[in-house]
């Protein structure tokens, strides 16, 4: 029986969820004895006010949409893919070796390699996962979180042990060949008159991820693997009948999935470090959880999510830049949100169903 | 590598093998009353952090303890709360606790002291000191066993011994009493322990308790004798190896022990070797570290031995109408 209307369940209990968070975010800033009002206009101030703060928020947003897509598409299929950190780690290997090793001659061209390398390593950091998961019962959540601490391992060998260059202190490569550099928004929104996006690392790599969030949802509603894995992920026992193959769906949703995640490396190595570093990554792939949960695993709602912790994430580091606010504070919200609108689910929506439901008798 | 390097080796691996022990044990709790609980790793950092910040405050390394266990147990409610009363996922949940923890250890830490989220060191009674057992001195010098007992058993923390005698009593209570067989039969089946007139409620919100009061010893046994204060993201992926070893030990007590063990002797040989030369082959300090991980999937992919999870894992139990 459907208790909710539709448009409750996909704005309305995720709006009261955030609100939630927020909440309890400016008592917790409250706490610690700072003013959450004051926070709030100078997060704003900073990310969104300005040219160069939306240049830094689009930037994260761009890391976020392709995480948040990855999680989004293995929800689908009623799939957990925690180790989106670890497959972008790994497809950073790859766009670092194919930008290194290639000579490109534009970086148009360039940029189609990396996303090439970007996706077949990631989506291969997610195969042996899934392929565990739909050959031996594997629980997938495990394996994932294990193939995250196993591809920070072999970055850390690679970097310090084989694309370091010699005599460089730091564990990272080299930097990429100018060719290979995207164009940033300054360079391409900025005129002589009125430059825009200064300093600021976003870059080509966002109409990418717009680009991967309409993909997405003609895959998952206008393609038959779309319908596919979301039967799969609605009931295993009817897909099976309906003569869907339960380990086929399982491992290429994961694939996808990984490719995804992957792409967000594009972004950080290719866009902004043009080199590989040791922490590219830094936590994207675990707030895709909050940015798939929060888009209710839709790709436009990813996308709004993805620029809210893409605002959060530029605003956080206002805070730590001009108050005595760690960023760590970011971490909480997040952990907020993914609880409201993860786990705690339930209690945002039995309160509303039985509100719903006296309406409707109220009515009649 | 001769005898007493190869004491101090494995005297390292079982300082570093407690934490990994306390926090599996706490998992196997959990788990084994079907509340999956990936929060292990957060639960051990607020409890590194409070129960140094409080010992620090009140120089007393008891009533940091004490705290430590509380904001532990305070988290692991949290984790009931979401998990078996308003049936949520339990994973998403445990990943929330993480970055909670993470985050809010962070915002206290430097709210409190200002010392870029870590705690001042703790000193004297503020921490956990070594125990002499009996005689350690006088043995000393008996061949072979003198050294084991002076080295290897007695200069412990108290902790240490704790954690090895939370192992029997965990066997004991899960296979020797009433309540470890409700417990194991929630996490197998819970629809039939509901039908014998057992709240399944309670049963599980006691396991994810236990589970609390066992990270909180692991966390605070970090910060307050293994190392002297709390420092951001001290726990390092702890909390997922003791999730990995509690996959390898097949959710039972006695071999989870062994389990940590293994994988503290792992840590320990990272630590005081980074490369290690066989030859001319070089072993990789980084392969080292991630051997944990990789012998879990290896158990997960039921290439050696098959890892079989409690059947009720992870699924909220609902009544029947």
């Amino acid at each position: 029986m459907r208790t909710l209307p539709h448009w409750a369940d996909v704005v309305l209990i995720p709006l009261i969820s955030l609100l939630l968070a927020g909440l309890l975010s400016a008592l917790v800033v409250l706490a610690i004895g700072e003013n959450p009002w004051a926070a709030f206009k100078l997060m704003v101030e900073g990310s969104l006010m300005r040219s160069a703060g939306w240049g830094y928020t689009l930037y994260y947003a761009t890391n976020f949409i392709f995480t948040g897509l990855a999680v989004a598409i293995a929800f689908h299929a009623r799939l957990f893919n925690i180790g989106g950190e670890g497959q972008a780690i790994v497809a950073g290997l790859g766009v670092a070796l194919v930008c290194l090793y290639i000579p490109w001659p534009h970086w148009s061209i360039a940029l189609v390699g990396a996303t090439v390398a970007a996706g077949l390593f990631g989506a291969l950091w997610a195969f042996i996962p899934a392929y565990l998961q739909a050959e031996r019962g594997s629980h997938i959540v495990i394996t994932t979180i294990m193939f995250n601490f196993i591809a920070a391992a072999l970055l850390n060998y690679v970097l310090v042990n084989l694309l370091r260059p010699t005599g460089a202190m730091d564990p990272a490569s080299g930097p990429f060949p100018d060719a290979t550099n995207l164009p940033t928004f300054q360079a391409m929104f900025s005129t002589a008159e009125t430059p825009l996006f200064r300093g600021a690392p976003a870059n080509v790599t966002f109409f990418l991820a717009l680009l991967a969030c309409v993909l997405v949802w003609l895959l998952i509603w206008r393609t038959k693997l779309g319908y596919e894995i979301r039967s799969f992920g609605q009931s295993e026992t009817a897909a099976n009948y309906a003569g869907i193959h339960p380990k086929r769906t399982i491992v290429i949703a994961m694939l996808i999935s990984g490719a995804l995640a992957g792409l967000m490396s594009i972004n950080t190595t290719m866009g902004e470090a043009e080199r590989l570093v040791l922490n590219s990554v830094e936590g994207a792939g675990f707030i895709g959880i909050a940015v798939a949960l929060m888009g209710r695993n839709h790709p436009f709602g990813v996308l709004l999510a993805a620029l809210l912790f893409g605002f959060l994430y530029q605003g956080g580091a206002e805070l730590a830049l001009w108050t005595d606010i760690p960023r760590e504070l970011i971490v909480v919200i997040q952990a907020l949100v993914i609880m409201f609108t993860g786990a705690l689910d339930n209690m945002v929506r039995m309160p509303l169903e039985s509100l719903f439901a006296m309406m409707r008798r109220g009515n009649t | 590598m001769d005898f007493l390097t190869i004491l101090q080796v494995l005297d390292s691996s079982v300082r570093l093998a407690t934490p990994l022990l306390l926090a599996c044990l706490a998992g196997l709790f959990s788990e084994r009353a079907g509340v999956i609980d990936i929060g292990l790793e957060g639960k051990m950092l607020v409890a590194a952090f409070f129960s140094a910040a409080i010992a620090y405050m009140s120089g007393s390394v008891w009533v940091g303890l004490l705290a430590g266990i509380a904001s532990s147990v305070a988290l692991a409610l949290i984790h009931g709360l979401a998990s078996i009363t308003f049936r949520g996922n339990q994973l998403i949940s445990g990943v929330a606790i993480n970055f909670l923890a993470a985050g809010v250890t962070v915002l206290v830490a430097q709210h409190w002291f200002e010392q870029g989220g870590r705690t001042p060191s703790l000193t004297g009674d503020g921490r956990f000191e070594s125990v002499t057992l009996p005689l350690a001195e006088t043995l000393r010098n008996v061949p072979v066993l003198g050294p084991i007992y002076y080295e290897l058993i007695s200069g412990q923390f108290l902790l240490v011994y704790i954690a090895v005698l939370v192992v029997p009593l965990t066997w004991w209570v899960l296979y020797r009493t009433r309540f470890g067989l409700r417990l194991r039969a929630v996490g197998e089946n819970p629809a039939a322990v509901d039908t014998a007139g057992i709240s399944v409620t309670r049963l599980r919100y006691m396991a994810v308790i236990i589970c609390g009061v066992l990270c909180g010893l692991a966390g605070a046994y970090l910060a307050t004798a293994l190392q002297a204060g709390f420092v951001k993201d001290m726990t390092a992926g702890r909390g997922f190896i003791a999730l990995a070893a509690l996959i390898f030990a097949k959710w039972k007590p006695w071999p989870a022990m062994w389990t940590c063990l293994l994988f503290g002797v792992l840590q320990a040989v990272a630590l005081r070797y980074q490369n290690i030369e066989i030859g001319n082959f070089v072993i990789p300090v980084q392969f080292m570290d991630a051997l944990p991980y990789i012998l879990t999937v290896v158990i997960l992919a039921g290439l050696v031995g098959r890892a079989i999870p409690p059947l009720a894992g992870g699924e909220p139990y609902t009544k029947e109408r």
